[in-house]
């Protein structure tokens, strides 16, 4: 793996060797963090029940019309979690609501960690006025109660999966962007984008391809742990009951279920398996998060 | 012998510094204040957009997609000031704002700022009694953790820690009102399911009554919120270990246990004590959830009663109010933080 192959020598196929051979350093560290690899197991079993659940429960566990059950049933070897108010099957729901919790997560962490990424790379090539009033807005969003904004911006706009994704994606950019412009600062320092600039690279070019390489390791990280905030922060709109009504999520199940006195009737296997999810999904995200960001920068020394 | 020839250079710096540091001081709360200023100018401006110019008609939004006669639109585009130009609307908001009139509640018919200051005491109450309980295990576990770095009970406060983090608050919430309020099997309900008093209580049984109330919510927030306290402390803790100081301590034959309380925690707190206030915006979430669970009389409870109807000029005020809030709070905090640590704000 060592010695450098022959074949390949151009300078397209040499990059693609370099990555290659960092890939596998960076999963030979990876695999130390035993923490890391239990969150990594999770994760693949969570995503193997999501993308199967049109296979293993089908769409139609969602429809209220015609429901299996009797409402409310305890727990049964036909309904092992019992059924729901309208009842329906609660384990095909919860595998059905790991579709929309995983997605809306997913995408409101790429979202969030894109405009995160783009203010820090420009705010950090770009000092000066720009780069002042931009990390000044970062500076105020970061001290902004991030889930009132979230909760203000999908009050005011329609009940979708969309919206949510915005109001997550919009209010918890700040964290990333500091991160992304402290690195970008730590990269534009070094003489060989210097020696670019010599040659010619313009403000795209050091960006695009001098700049963004080096931050994108930390940007993987800061999605990884991102994804987790952003699947509690599904979980809390939805529960507010500013998701989306006509789709079933985790957090929703949890809203019905507070709604349908789950509480005071003491019916806990409602309750618990929908938390469970996103807790187990939450932290297994949050432990790849910190593996990557330690295996990255062993100097935090943060993933026991 | 040895304390004496550290304590000198220490003096001889401080000497000649203090004059030139007062005015820094100055120029730095100067800084500070204008920044705090136009931040709150940003949270008013956000306030009045955010209601008037995102995609939908607010008072469709309101109605809730219910139909509704041509009149009565008109009627609450009138009473809520929608017929009237923007620029005029936004003088006229900006103007109430700064004067305490956050208008008319939609659903209570009462003033917006009547209702926040009812409801500030209760939410005091609670977030006050946790946050000083979840700071102070927070930095105590912390401690303790990078203290013993990589040891059994490290691992077990740090997982631990990220389990809880990672638990929405509100479902804590749930599952402490069935296991400790209805009770499961042969445990009976302990704690009241909600509210914040049974009503009937005067005096020192009023007291504990509350006290009884106030029981649940604050382990769900503790519960929920302490990690990230811990978490900081931990890290602030394991970046002050690697340093000379604290091998010169040692070297002194100072023990092991005078060496962190003396020299490594007092160093290691001053970074978690911004952490601590920056992560209010967070608490403030936890607050809104754990008060709709438990029906507690506060601002989270009346937050969640606002945007369930919704009752947009409600959903405003307490926006503008908890923006303002945390606003303020960390500039507190970055004005007294210079006086814990001199190397700032020069």
């Amino acid at each position: 793996m060592t010695a450098p192959p022959v074949a390949g020598t151009g300078p397209r196929a040499l990059a693609w060797q370099r990555r290659r051979r960092s890939a596998v350093r960076f999963w030979a560290r990876y695999r130390t963090h035993r923490a890391g690899l239990v969150g990594l197991a999770a994760l693949g079993l969570f995503a193997l029940v999501a993308l199967t659940a049109p296979l293993t429960v089908g769409s139609d566990v969602s429809s209220v019309t015609d429901a299996p059950g009797q409402p409310l049933e305890s727990p049964s070897a036909q309904f092992p979690l019992g059924t729901d108010q309208f009842g329906r099957n609660l384990l095909g729901l919860v595998v059905w609501g790991a579709r929309v919790s995983l997605l809306v997560g997913l995408l409101a962490a790429v979202l969030s960690v894109a405009i995160g990424a783009v203010v820090g790379i420009t705010a950090g090539h770009f000092r000066g006025a720009y780069g002042t009033v931009l990390m000044r807005v970062t500076d105020w969003f970061l001290v902004m109660p991030t889930l009132v904004l979230a909760i203000a911006l999908a009050t005011v706009m329609s009940r979708s999966l969309g919206t949510v994704i915005l109001a997550i994606g919009v209010t918890t950019w700040p964290t990333t962007a500091r991160l992304v412009r402290a690195q970008t600062l730590a990269v534009e320092s070094r003489p060989y984008i210097e020696r670019a600039r010599a040659l010619g690279g313009g403000h795209w070019h050091v960006m695009s391809r001098h700049v963004l390489p080096n931050v994108m390791p930390l940007v993987l990280a800061q999605t990884t742990l991102m994804v987790s905030s952003s699947i509690l922060a599904e979980a809390t709109l939805a529960f507010l009951g500013l998701g989306d009504p006509t789709v079933v999520s985790w957090g929703g199940l949890l809203q019905d279920a507070r709604e349908a006195g789950a509480v005071s009737a003491g019916d806990w296997w409602y309750l618990v398996p929908p938390g469970i999810a996103i807790a187990v999904v939450a932290l297994a995200f949050t432990l790849c998060g910190r593996a990557v960001e330690s295996v990255l920068n062993p100097r935090l020394g943060v993933a026991g | 012998m040895a304390a004496d020839v550290t304590s000198v250079p220490v003096e001889e710096t401080a000497g000649p510094g203090t004059g030139s540091s007062r005015s820094g001081y100055v120029r730095y709360v100067g800084g500070k204040l204008g920044g705090a200023v136009v931040s709150l100018l940003a949270v008013l401006v956000t306030g009045f957009f955010l209601f008037r110019l995102i995609p939908g008609d607010p008072v469709k939004t309101m109605t809730g997609g219910r139909p509704i006669s041509t009149a009565q639109l008109a009627e609450y585009r009138r009473e809520f000031g929608l017929d009237l130009p923007l620029w005029e609307q936004f003088t006229d908001y900006c103007g109430k704002a700064l004067t305490g009139d956050l208008g008319t509640s939609y659903q209570f018919r009462a003033p917006v700022i009547d209702k926040i200051s009812e409801a500030l005491p209760n939410t005091l109450l609670l977030t006050g009694t946790a946050f000083v309980l979840y700071t102070a295990l927070g930095m105590f576990l912390g401690t303790r953790s990078a203290w013993r770095n990589g040891s059994l009970s490290d691992r077990f406060n740090t997982g631990l820690a990220l389990t809880l983090y990672s638990v929405p608050s509100f479902w804590l919430g749930l599952l402490l009102i069935i296991v400790f309020s209805v009770g499961v099997g042969p445990i009976p309900g302990l704690f009241p399911t909600g509210g914040m008093e049974s009503g009937d209580k005067e005096g020192f049984a009023y007291v504990l009554d509350v006290a009884h109330h106030l029981v649940l919510p604050v382990v769900t927030l503790v519960a929920v919120e302490y990690g990230q306290t811990l978490l900081v402390t931990r890290s602030a803790l394991l970046d002050e270990m690697g340093s000379d100081y604290l091998t010169t301590a040692r070297a002194k034959g100072l023990r092991d246990d005078l060496v962190r309380r003396r020299h490594a925690v007092p160093n290691a707190l001053l970074p978690t004590v911004t952490l601590v206030f920056v992560n209010l915006g967070r608490t403030v979430a936890g607050v809104i959830l754990v008060e709709t669970v438990f029906s507690w009389p506060g601002l989270g409870g009346l937050f969640y009663q606002a945007l369930s109807v919704p009752d947009l000029p409600l959903v405003q005020g307490l926006f503008l109010f908890f923006a303002a809030a945390v606003i303020v709070m960390n500039t507190l905090a970055d004005l007294v933080y210079p006086l814990l640590d001199p190397r700032v704000g020069r």
